[in-house]
């Protein structure tokens, strides 16, 4: 009985792992039969520069969701580090009462900009821990907090001209592949290996499977979720600094629902909302469905409001199919 | 009467019931026995409700009856309670015990009057002295477990299955049970008795239905059969509990409390754990016995660092005085504990076996400090699984699909693979089978033997006296007794237990 029971559970587990992958590819067929103009390279290239914010965004949520919380804040702290990225590499940082400017590059706008994100997420995982806060609540403050201190940083006004160099990051290839897919891949290469080979990563599922036996464990659990919402903060961050390149500028509305979209991309990837299960790659797989997704409806000229509509039936029968391969018996 | 006749059930292919028969005669009490795994859970679900694709028949008072719910099963008068107690924690006693059954007037609005006033009844029938208000979190595990009683009593089941019931609760309290079983049979009501404790079964059962291994070894009359038979008919061998003769190794002190108190979070004024000293030495195992709410999970937790802000006292590790500030710190001066609560407190049940035992020792498993490295962990999962000879399909296996004598092995590995100085075993053997028990009880005399100290902390005489060189009794958070073994009896130690200024 054992030794079936758990093979049963490796191959839903491994069956799972492609779900995703079978849904995204029968929506290719489909999208590619529906429409000739779907089925190229040029198109499957710029799918994934949409989809490349959207990634950095969903990994660093995978792993807060992997420890059984949630992070609403992300779409802000885009908003707020694209806003600092762009305004430090424009205007640089004065500080008057000590008579100093110091100008940055755009490798130091950059890491600035991280840096910010991280801090951010830093905060969160404090408040969370320390405080006890729900991270539905905590992260809901820090969604307000960060959306007003970008406003108040742009005083509402997008911050545009970014130069050449910048730009690069957003808009640039490299080898043929657009430069945002390059970094996207990045990001989640190194979630992938936080997750699977590292003691963080083992730390961060046992986290989520549960939390007391991991504290029984002796598993510093405050600090590891305080590294976890640090990283969502610095993938939001990185995300940030795509969009403004993207556009050549920041906007201080950039990012509003972002963190909709991320936890819709973790879910369609087959991750517990609970905490515990679930992988990085899964949630690729989900960004990519939703961009595609967006993509298909919009070569088939399907109204926007219709869109709108279809994405969420589409998250809703992702959960429903996920849930049905959950049942025993 | 309820029959189980010719009963196959299979899960993806493997059989974990096959061909099995039962009989559970009203006014009797039917014991249901065999080791983890022979398949009484699973018969247990199919009569109520909750595996409702099997083969073969359910005939409950010659009529055949098929349930599809466990709202089904429970109209029809079947009820379980479960070894997993299923109480809804941040709702009242009340609350739980009319949940989905609840007294509405004619406008739907709740008339809380005539709940409370029906559940002060009901809470007096199980002996329970506490309001109908209390919120389940509240409550200790032991009654939690009457509240479920009360439940069953409440919906006037015909049948009730009791899985495992007095696994959590103090002998005074499995002496309440008893009494109430004892009406119930008087009502002519039917009691499947499902439980490890061959002596409890042969205090109160009736009748006896063996399994093994998902099939029907043996039924008859409890007076027809002694222990030691029953003990050979679900294990197949033949297994001994001795009282422990053996003296501690040493008189090396490893561990010193020094009037350790823990304050109760709930009332600053009351201690749960009052001035208790003791002396742990190097090579000896401790037995810590007392009732329910005599605070010996408390004084563990204390001891692990759970509790820094509430407690006070002294604590010595190998004579150098320590405050632990979280379990990380306890851990680090060699001190590990098992805890009460497998599930909740010991393990990952979704992680895979490997990821369980390797959990604790990670800094020793990587490579250039930066990642797991996978060939070490696979050694050191693959040396415990051997050592403990803990039964498990593959290290790759979900923890969840094991027994629980087999999860127990597994949070003994976890805690083994961090070389402890000092081990607290809480409740070791909770609801596990007697083979799993008696292996258990083999490994904490070896590790004692190899010079670690064992503090063992049980609501099981026996267990006390097989394991323990020295015994201690606790009662109301304070230490009333502290003797070698062979002063040891059941009869003192319970007066100690029941011990009052």
């Amino acid at each position: 009985m054992l030794a079936i029971s758990s093979s049963y559970s490796l191959n839903t587990q491994r069956l799972k792992r492609f779900q995703s992958l079978i849904a995204l590819l029968l929506l290719c067929v489909i999208l590619t039969v529906l429409s000739d103009k779907f089925f190229s390279s040029e198109n499957g290239l710029n799918v994934l520069r949409q989809t490349a914010v959207n990634i950095c965004i969903a990994t660093g949520m995978t792993l807060v969701i992997l420890t059984g919380g949630i992070d609403l804040s992300v779409g802000s702290i885009l908003a707020l580090c694209g806003a600092a990225t762009a305004g430090l590499l424009k205007n640089g940082m004065v500080l008057p009462s000590l008579d100093i400017f110091i100008g940055f590059t755009v490798l130091g706008a950059i890491l600035a900009a991280m840096l910010i994100g991280w801090l951010i997420g830093l905060f969160n995982g404090f408040v969370i821990t320390k405080f006890n806060v729900p991270p539905f609540v905590a992260t809901l403050a820090m969604l307000t907090i960060a959306r007003g201190f970008t406003m108040l940083y742009t005083q509402g006004q997008p911050i545009s001209n970014l130069g050449q160099q910048f730009v690069y990051i957003g808009a640039g290839s490299f080898l043929g592949i657009p430069v945002p897919v390059w970094i996207a891949a990045l990001v989640v290469l190194i979630a992938a290996f936080i997750t699977q080979k590292t003691k963080l990563g083992r730390y961060i599922y046992a986290i989520g499977g549960n939390e007391t036996a991991a504290k029984f464990s002796g598993i510093n659990v405050s600090k590891v979720k305080m590294v976890v919402y640090a990283m969502a903060g610095a993938m939001a961050a990185i995300g940030g600094i795509i969009v403004t390149s993207r556009l050549d500028s920041a906007q201080p509305n950039a990012g509003i629902s972002y963190e909709l979209d991320a936890i819709a991309a973790v879910v369609i990837g087959g991750t517990s909302l609970s905490g515990g299960r679930g992988t990085v790659w899964g949630t690729v797989m989900g960004a990519i469905i939703i961009g595609v997704l967006n993509n298909g409806l919009v070569l088939l000229n399907v109204s926007p409001f219709w869109q709108q509509v279809v994405k969420g039936a589409v998250i809703l029968l992702a959960v429903i199919i996920d849930k049905l391969g959950d049942k025993k018996e | 009467m309820l029959i189980a006749k010719n009963i196959t059930k299979k899960f993806s292919g493997v059989t974990a019931l096959n061909n099995i028969c039962l009989e559970l005669h009203p006014g009797k009490v039917n014991a249901i026995i065999g080791e983890n795994g022979a398949g009484k859970s699973t018969l247990m679900k199919i009569f109520s409700g909750v595996h409702t694709q099997y083969e073969g028949d359910i005939i409950y008072n010659g009529n055949k009856v098929q349930f599809a719910s466990t709202k089904d099963a429970e109209e029809a008068g079947i009820a379980i309670i479960h070894q997993e107690l299923n109480l809804v924690p941040h709702l009242s006693i009340t609350e739980n015990i009319f949940l989905g059954r609840e007294i509405t007037n004619a406008f739907g609005i709740l008339n809380k009057k005539n709940m409370c006033e029906q559940t002060k009844l009901l809470l007096k029938k199980v002996n329970l002295n506490l309001h109908p208000d209390t919120l389940i979190y509240k409550l200790k595990v032991g009654q939690q477990q009457l509240v479920e009683i009360a439940k069953a009593l409440h919906t006037n089941a015909e049948v009730i299955i009791m899985d495992e019931p007095t696994s959590a609760i103090t002998d005074k309290e499995v002496d309440n049970l008893f009494a109430i079983i004892d009406e119930l049979t008087a009502n002519n009501k039917t009691i499947a008795y499902i439980s490890h404790k061959l002596n409890e079964l042969f205090q109160k059962a009736d009748r006896y239905t063996v399994l093994r291994d998902g099939a029907t070894i043996g039924a008859g009359e409890m007076k027809d059969i002694t222990h030691d038979e029953l003990v050979e008919k679900m294990a197949g061998r033949k297994i001994m509990i001795e009282r422990n003769t053996m003296n501690a190794a040493s008189n090396e002190p490893l561990l010193q409390l020094k009037n350790i108190c823990l304050q109760n979070p709930e009332n600053s004024g009351d201690n749960v754990v009052h001035n208790v000293s003791l002396t742990l030495h190097k090579g000896e195992v401790i037995g810590v016995y007392g009732l329910m709410g005599a605070g010996r999970t408390e004084l563990m937790e204390t001891i692990f660092g759970l509790h820094p802000s509430l407690s006070s006292g002294e604590l010595y590790m190998e004579s150098k005085s320590k405050k632990f500030k979280s379990p990380a710190d306890a851990i680090k001066a060699g001190i590990m504990l098992i805890p009460e609560d497998r599930k909740s407190q010991g393990l990952c049940l979704d992680l895979t076996v490997r990821d369980n035992i390797c959990i604790t020792v990670l800094d020793k498993l990587q490579q250039w400090d930066i990642f797991l490295n996978k060939r070490k962990e696979t050694a050191l999962s693959k040396a415990y699984i051997q050592q403990l000879s803990i039964k498990t399909a593959s290290q790759e296996t979900q923890v969840r699909n094991l027994s629980g004598g087999n999860q127990q092995k597994i949070v003994l590995a976890k805690w083994l693979a961090k070389t402890p100085k000092v081990l607290l075993l809480d409740e070791p053997t909770r609801g596990i089978d007697v083979g799993a028990k008696s292996e258990i009880y083999k490994l904490i005399k070896e590790m004692a033997a190899k010079g670690l100290g064992v503090i063992v902390v049980s609501s099981e005489i026996p267990e006390i006296l097989a394991l323990a060189n020295r015994v201690l009794v606790m009662c109301e958070g304070k230490l009333t007794a502290d003797m070698p073994v062979a002063e040891a009896t059941e009869s003192n130690m319970l007066t100690y237990a029941l011990h009052r200024n």
